[in-house]
């Protein structure tokens, strides 16, 4: 398998500048689970031949997690370092496979400097599609799958039907979970909630929706963020082992077209 | 002639009263309100009526929940358009007469209203059963969460029990009035039955006219001073919402529920930090510093977030949304709420007291909220997603959370070294920032 990833700063030693940045962010350079979704949005670029850049080590933490911790200092440092750095290269349209990240700059870098059209990697995967740059033959026919939303992409940012268009074009048969779209279950990650131990309570929050999403009998259980798929995917482990398989959308369309 | 002017006199003293009792309360809890900072502009004007429009008047996002916004839009339609009834009942307790607005050359018309506010008093009535109901005998469960306990379960069935008991006054006195009709045929009626009163009245035609003129009375005064009642009652209860949805829904934030507001006071200094030319030692002359970062107590947060709180009606829909909450954390975004009124409730009574710059021991911050139920919260929008008025109880939770981090180092340890993290590797990991593009080697 090879990938083909150009850094920004390669592009701009060739005199060249990409149509798009891709940022990868802390969990997708990082984090093991991640890094497979960030690899397999990379093969769809490659196969769609989009000329993409990545910041590579130029590339900080948004500050995302920071600031839903309530440490506004380190997310505006952040912030304001990134922009300067993404501002340099005169970035202006950026794709991310974070919803957090995906939030954190379409909206909350616009009032620090950095003015920018964001997109997911879901929505940039559907304009390819319908700019026929990518082919899906919808091999999938007849399986069923359900989709979870992720909180900053779906209630916080108002995309709900970009990712359940894709899985349709694959060919699954969508079924949804009694609690979907605007009054979706949150997977139990966000707010910083990813990398603390969860309150005193009944139960953790990623065990109530896996058990729902287990419900829907599906083989998939599809989302559109990584940390949404790390809290499912450990929540499988421990209800139903090796039964389902939670992927990305991206991964998805990867399989479905053998790339 | 003399009993009826010393009845209007009263009736004029105690609607002047009621309504400058109202007046100071009212004007109280919108001093409390600019106890908050500046909310900055309101821009968008146009979208801000039209959630006005649709989400205070419209009450769509009630919808959500069919059979109940059906019901509670009833109770609506009933008290705004039975209201107009007061109209004639205020001129006729005033001048002294009997149905004022009655006259033999529309009769149809004067009869087809009150018959409308009669069959909306009987749906209302029925309505109003049903919600006391679901309270007390189907007991739904987020009428029971702990924050509920004592007043606010009180509050609510008071104010469907004042409600049951306004639209019988106001049925039993019709069905009174349409039987004086009947036992003294010189009574002065309105040309025929009313609807919902006239299948009362044949009960009370064995009574004698001077027994149903006084029953006729007891509830005409007992409805119209029930109103008087009820209003000054709002000012102390969570029925508040009924005036305050409307500029709640006007002030409510447009932005995508996922983006928080950038603070502007760390800007100023994370820009005087990243200068290469600022002297680090140096004062900046005219900035000021604001007194805290983030909220520690109701006067460091906004008058938009105390108008929120103000507004809440207790519903707890937000509650049972909440991912911490069903999984049976200490976190009720509804109870957020209901501290935020409480503590500024708190400071309001002691600024009565001592004088504006009035300040205590106590905060909303650990005294109302404790840290536990802030570290709970996932930042999902579901709370605010929720909220039939568009309240915002997470904006709430991240001021506070932000004083927390940010005053008083007060994260929990985890959270602190993902601070360090990233301050040093740029990743909430502890994996070296040199790494970051090793992914596209690695299989």
């Amino acid at each position: 398998m090879n990938l083909t990833v150009t850094t920004m700063s390669e592009w701009r030693s060739k005199g060249q500048t990409p149509e798009v940045l891709f940022w990868v962010g802390s969990a997708g350079s990082f984090d093991d689970r991640a890094k497979k979704i960030t690899k397999a949005f990379v093969k769809i670029m490659n196969q769609a031949n989009v000329k993409f850049g990545v910041l590579g080590l130029e590339e900080s933490a948004s500050g995302d997690i920071a600031k839903r911790a309530g440490n506004e200092f380190l997310f505006q440092m952040q912030a304001m370092v990134n922009i300067e750095v993404m501002n340099s290269y005169n970035i202006k349209r950026i794709v991310t496979t974070c919803p957090h990240d995906y939030n954190t700059l379409k909206n909350e870098y616009k009032g620090l400097g950095g003015d920018y059209e964001v997109l997911h990697h879901t929505e940039f995967i559907y304009e390819l599609i319908n700019n026929k740059r990518l082919i899906i033959s919808g091999d999938f026919k007849g399986k069923k799958i359900t989709y979870h939303d992720p909180c900053y992409l779906g209630r916080g940012n108002n995309i709900f039907s970009v990712p359940r268009e894709l899985i349709k074009k694959i060919g699954f048969d969508l079924v949804e979970m009694p609690r979907s779209k605007k009054t979706s279950f949150c997977c139990g990650a966000g707010g910083a909630q990813m990398f603390k131990e969860p309150e005193k309570g009944k139960q953790d929050i990623n065990i109530n929706r896996t058990q729902e999403a287990l419900n829907m009998n599906t083989k998939v259980i599809a989302t559109g963020c990584s940390f949404c798929n790390t809290m499912i995917t450990d929540g499988v482990k421990l209800l139903a082992e090796g039964s389902v398989e939670v992927l990305d959308i991206a991964e998805l369309i990867v399989k479905a077209e053998s790339l | 002639m003399f009993s009826i002017e010393v009845g209007s006199i009263i009736f004029f003293i105690t609607l002047c009263l009621s309504c400058a009792l109202f007046y100071k309360n009212f004007s109280k809890i919108i001093r409390n309100i600019n106890l908050g900072k500046s909310a900055g502009e309101f821009t968008d004007k146009k979208a801000r009526w039209k959630n006005v429009f649709f989400i205070a008047f419209g009450q769509k996002k009630m919808f959500k929940k069919p059979l109940v916004a059906v019901l509670h839009l009833i109770i609506y339609l009933g008290f705004v358009i039975i209201n107009i009834e007061i109209i004639e009942i205020i001129l006729d307790g005033i001048l002294g007469t009997h149905r004022i607005l009655y006259s033999p050359n529309w009769a149809g018309w004067y009869n087809f209203l009150i018959n409308s506010f009669e069959v909306l008093a009987l749906l209302v009535l029925v309505s109003c059963i049903i919600f006391l109901i679901r309270r007390n005998i189907i007991r739904i469960s987020r009428f029971h969460n702990k924050e509920m306990e004592g007043w606010p379960t009180s509050d609510a069935n008071l104010i469907l029990i004042f409600e049951i008991l306004l639209m019988s006054a106001f049925l039993i006195m019709n069905a009174a009035d349409l039987a004086m009709g009947h036992v003294n045929k010189d009574w002065p009626g309105t040309g025929s039955d009313f609807w919902i009163s006239g299948l009362l009245a044949p009960y009370f035609h064995s009574m004698s006219f001077s027994s149903l003129y006084f029953i006729f009375k007891f509830f005409w005064w007992s409805h119209i001073l029930g109103i008087f009642g009820f209003l000054n009652y709002l000012v102390i209860s969570k029925h508040l919402h009924i005036i305050l949805a409307f500029p709640n829904t006007y002030y409510a934030s447009l932005t995508p529920k996922g983006q928080f507001n950038n603070m502007s006071s760390v800007t100023n200094e994370v820009k005087i930090m990243l200068d290469p030319n600022s002297d680090p030692f140096s004062q900046p002359e005219n900035t000021s510093s604001p007194a805290r970062f983030g909220a520690k107590d109701v006067t460091d947060l906004t008058w938009v977030q105390l108008l929120n709180a103000y507004s809440c009606t207790e519903c707890g829909r937000c509650t049972s949304e909440c991912p911490a909450n069903v999984t049976g954390k200490k976190l009720s975004p509804r109870k957020i709420m209901m501290d935020v009124r409480d503590r500024t409730e708190q400071l309001s009574k002691g600024i009565d007291k001592h004088g504006e710059n009035f300040a205590d021991e106590k905060s909303l911050l650990n005294d109302f909220i404790s840290p536990e139920e802030l570290w709970a919260c996932t930042s999902c929008n579901a709370c605010v997603e929720a909220c039939p008025l568009n309240i915002d109880p997470l904006s709430i939770i991240i001021d506070l959370r932000r004083y927390l981090v940010m005053e008083e180092a007060g994260a929990p340890a985890e959270l602190n070294s993902v601070f360090s993290n990233i301050e040093n590797n740029g990743a909430p990991w502890q994996f070296p920032a040199s790494d970051r593009l090793k992914w596209k080697e690695d299989e």
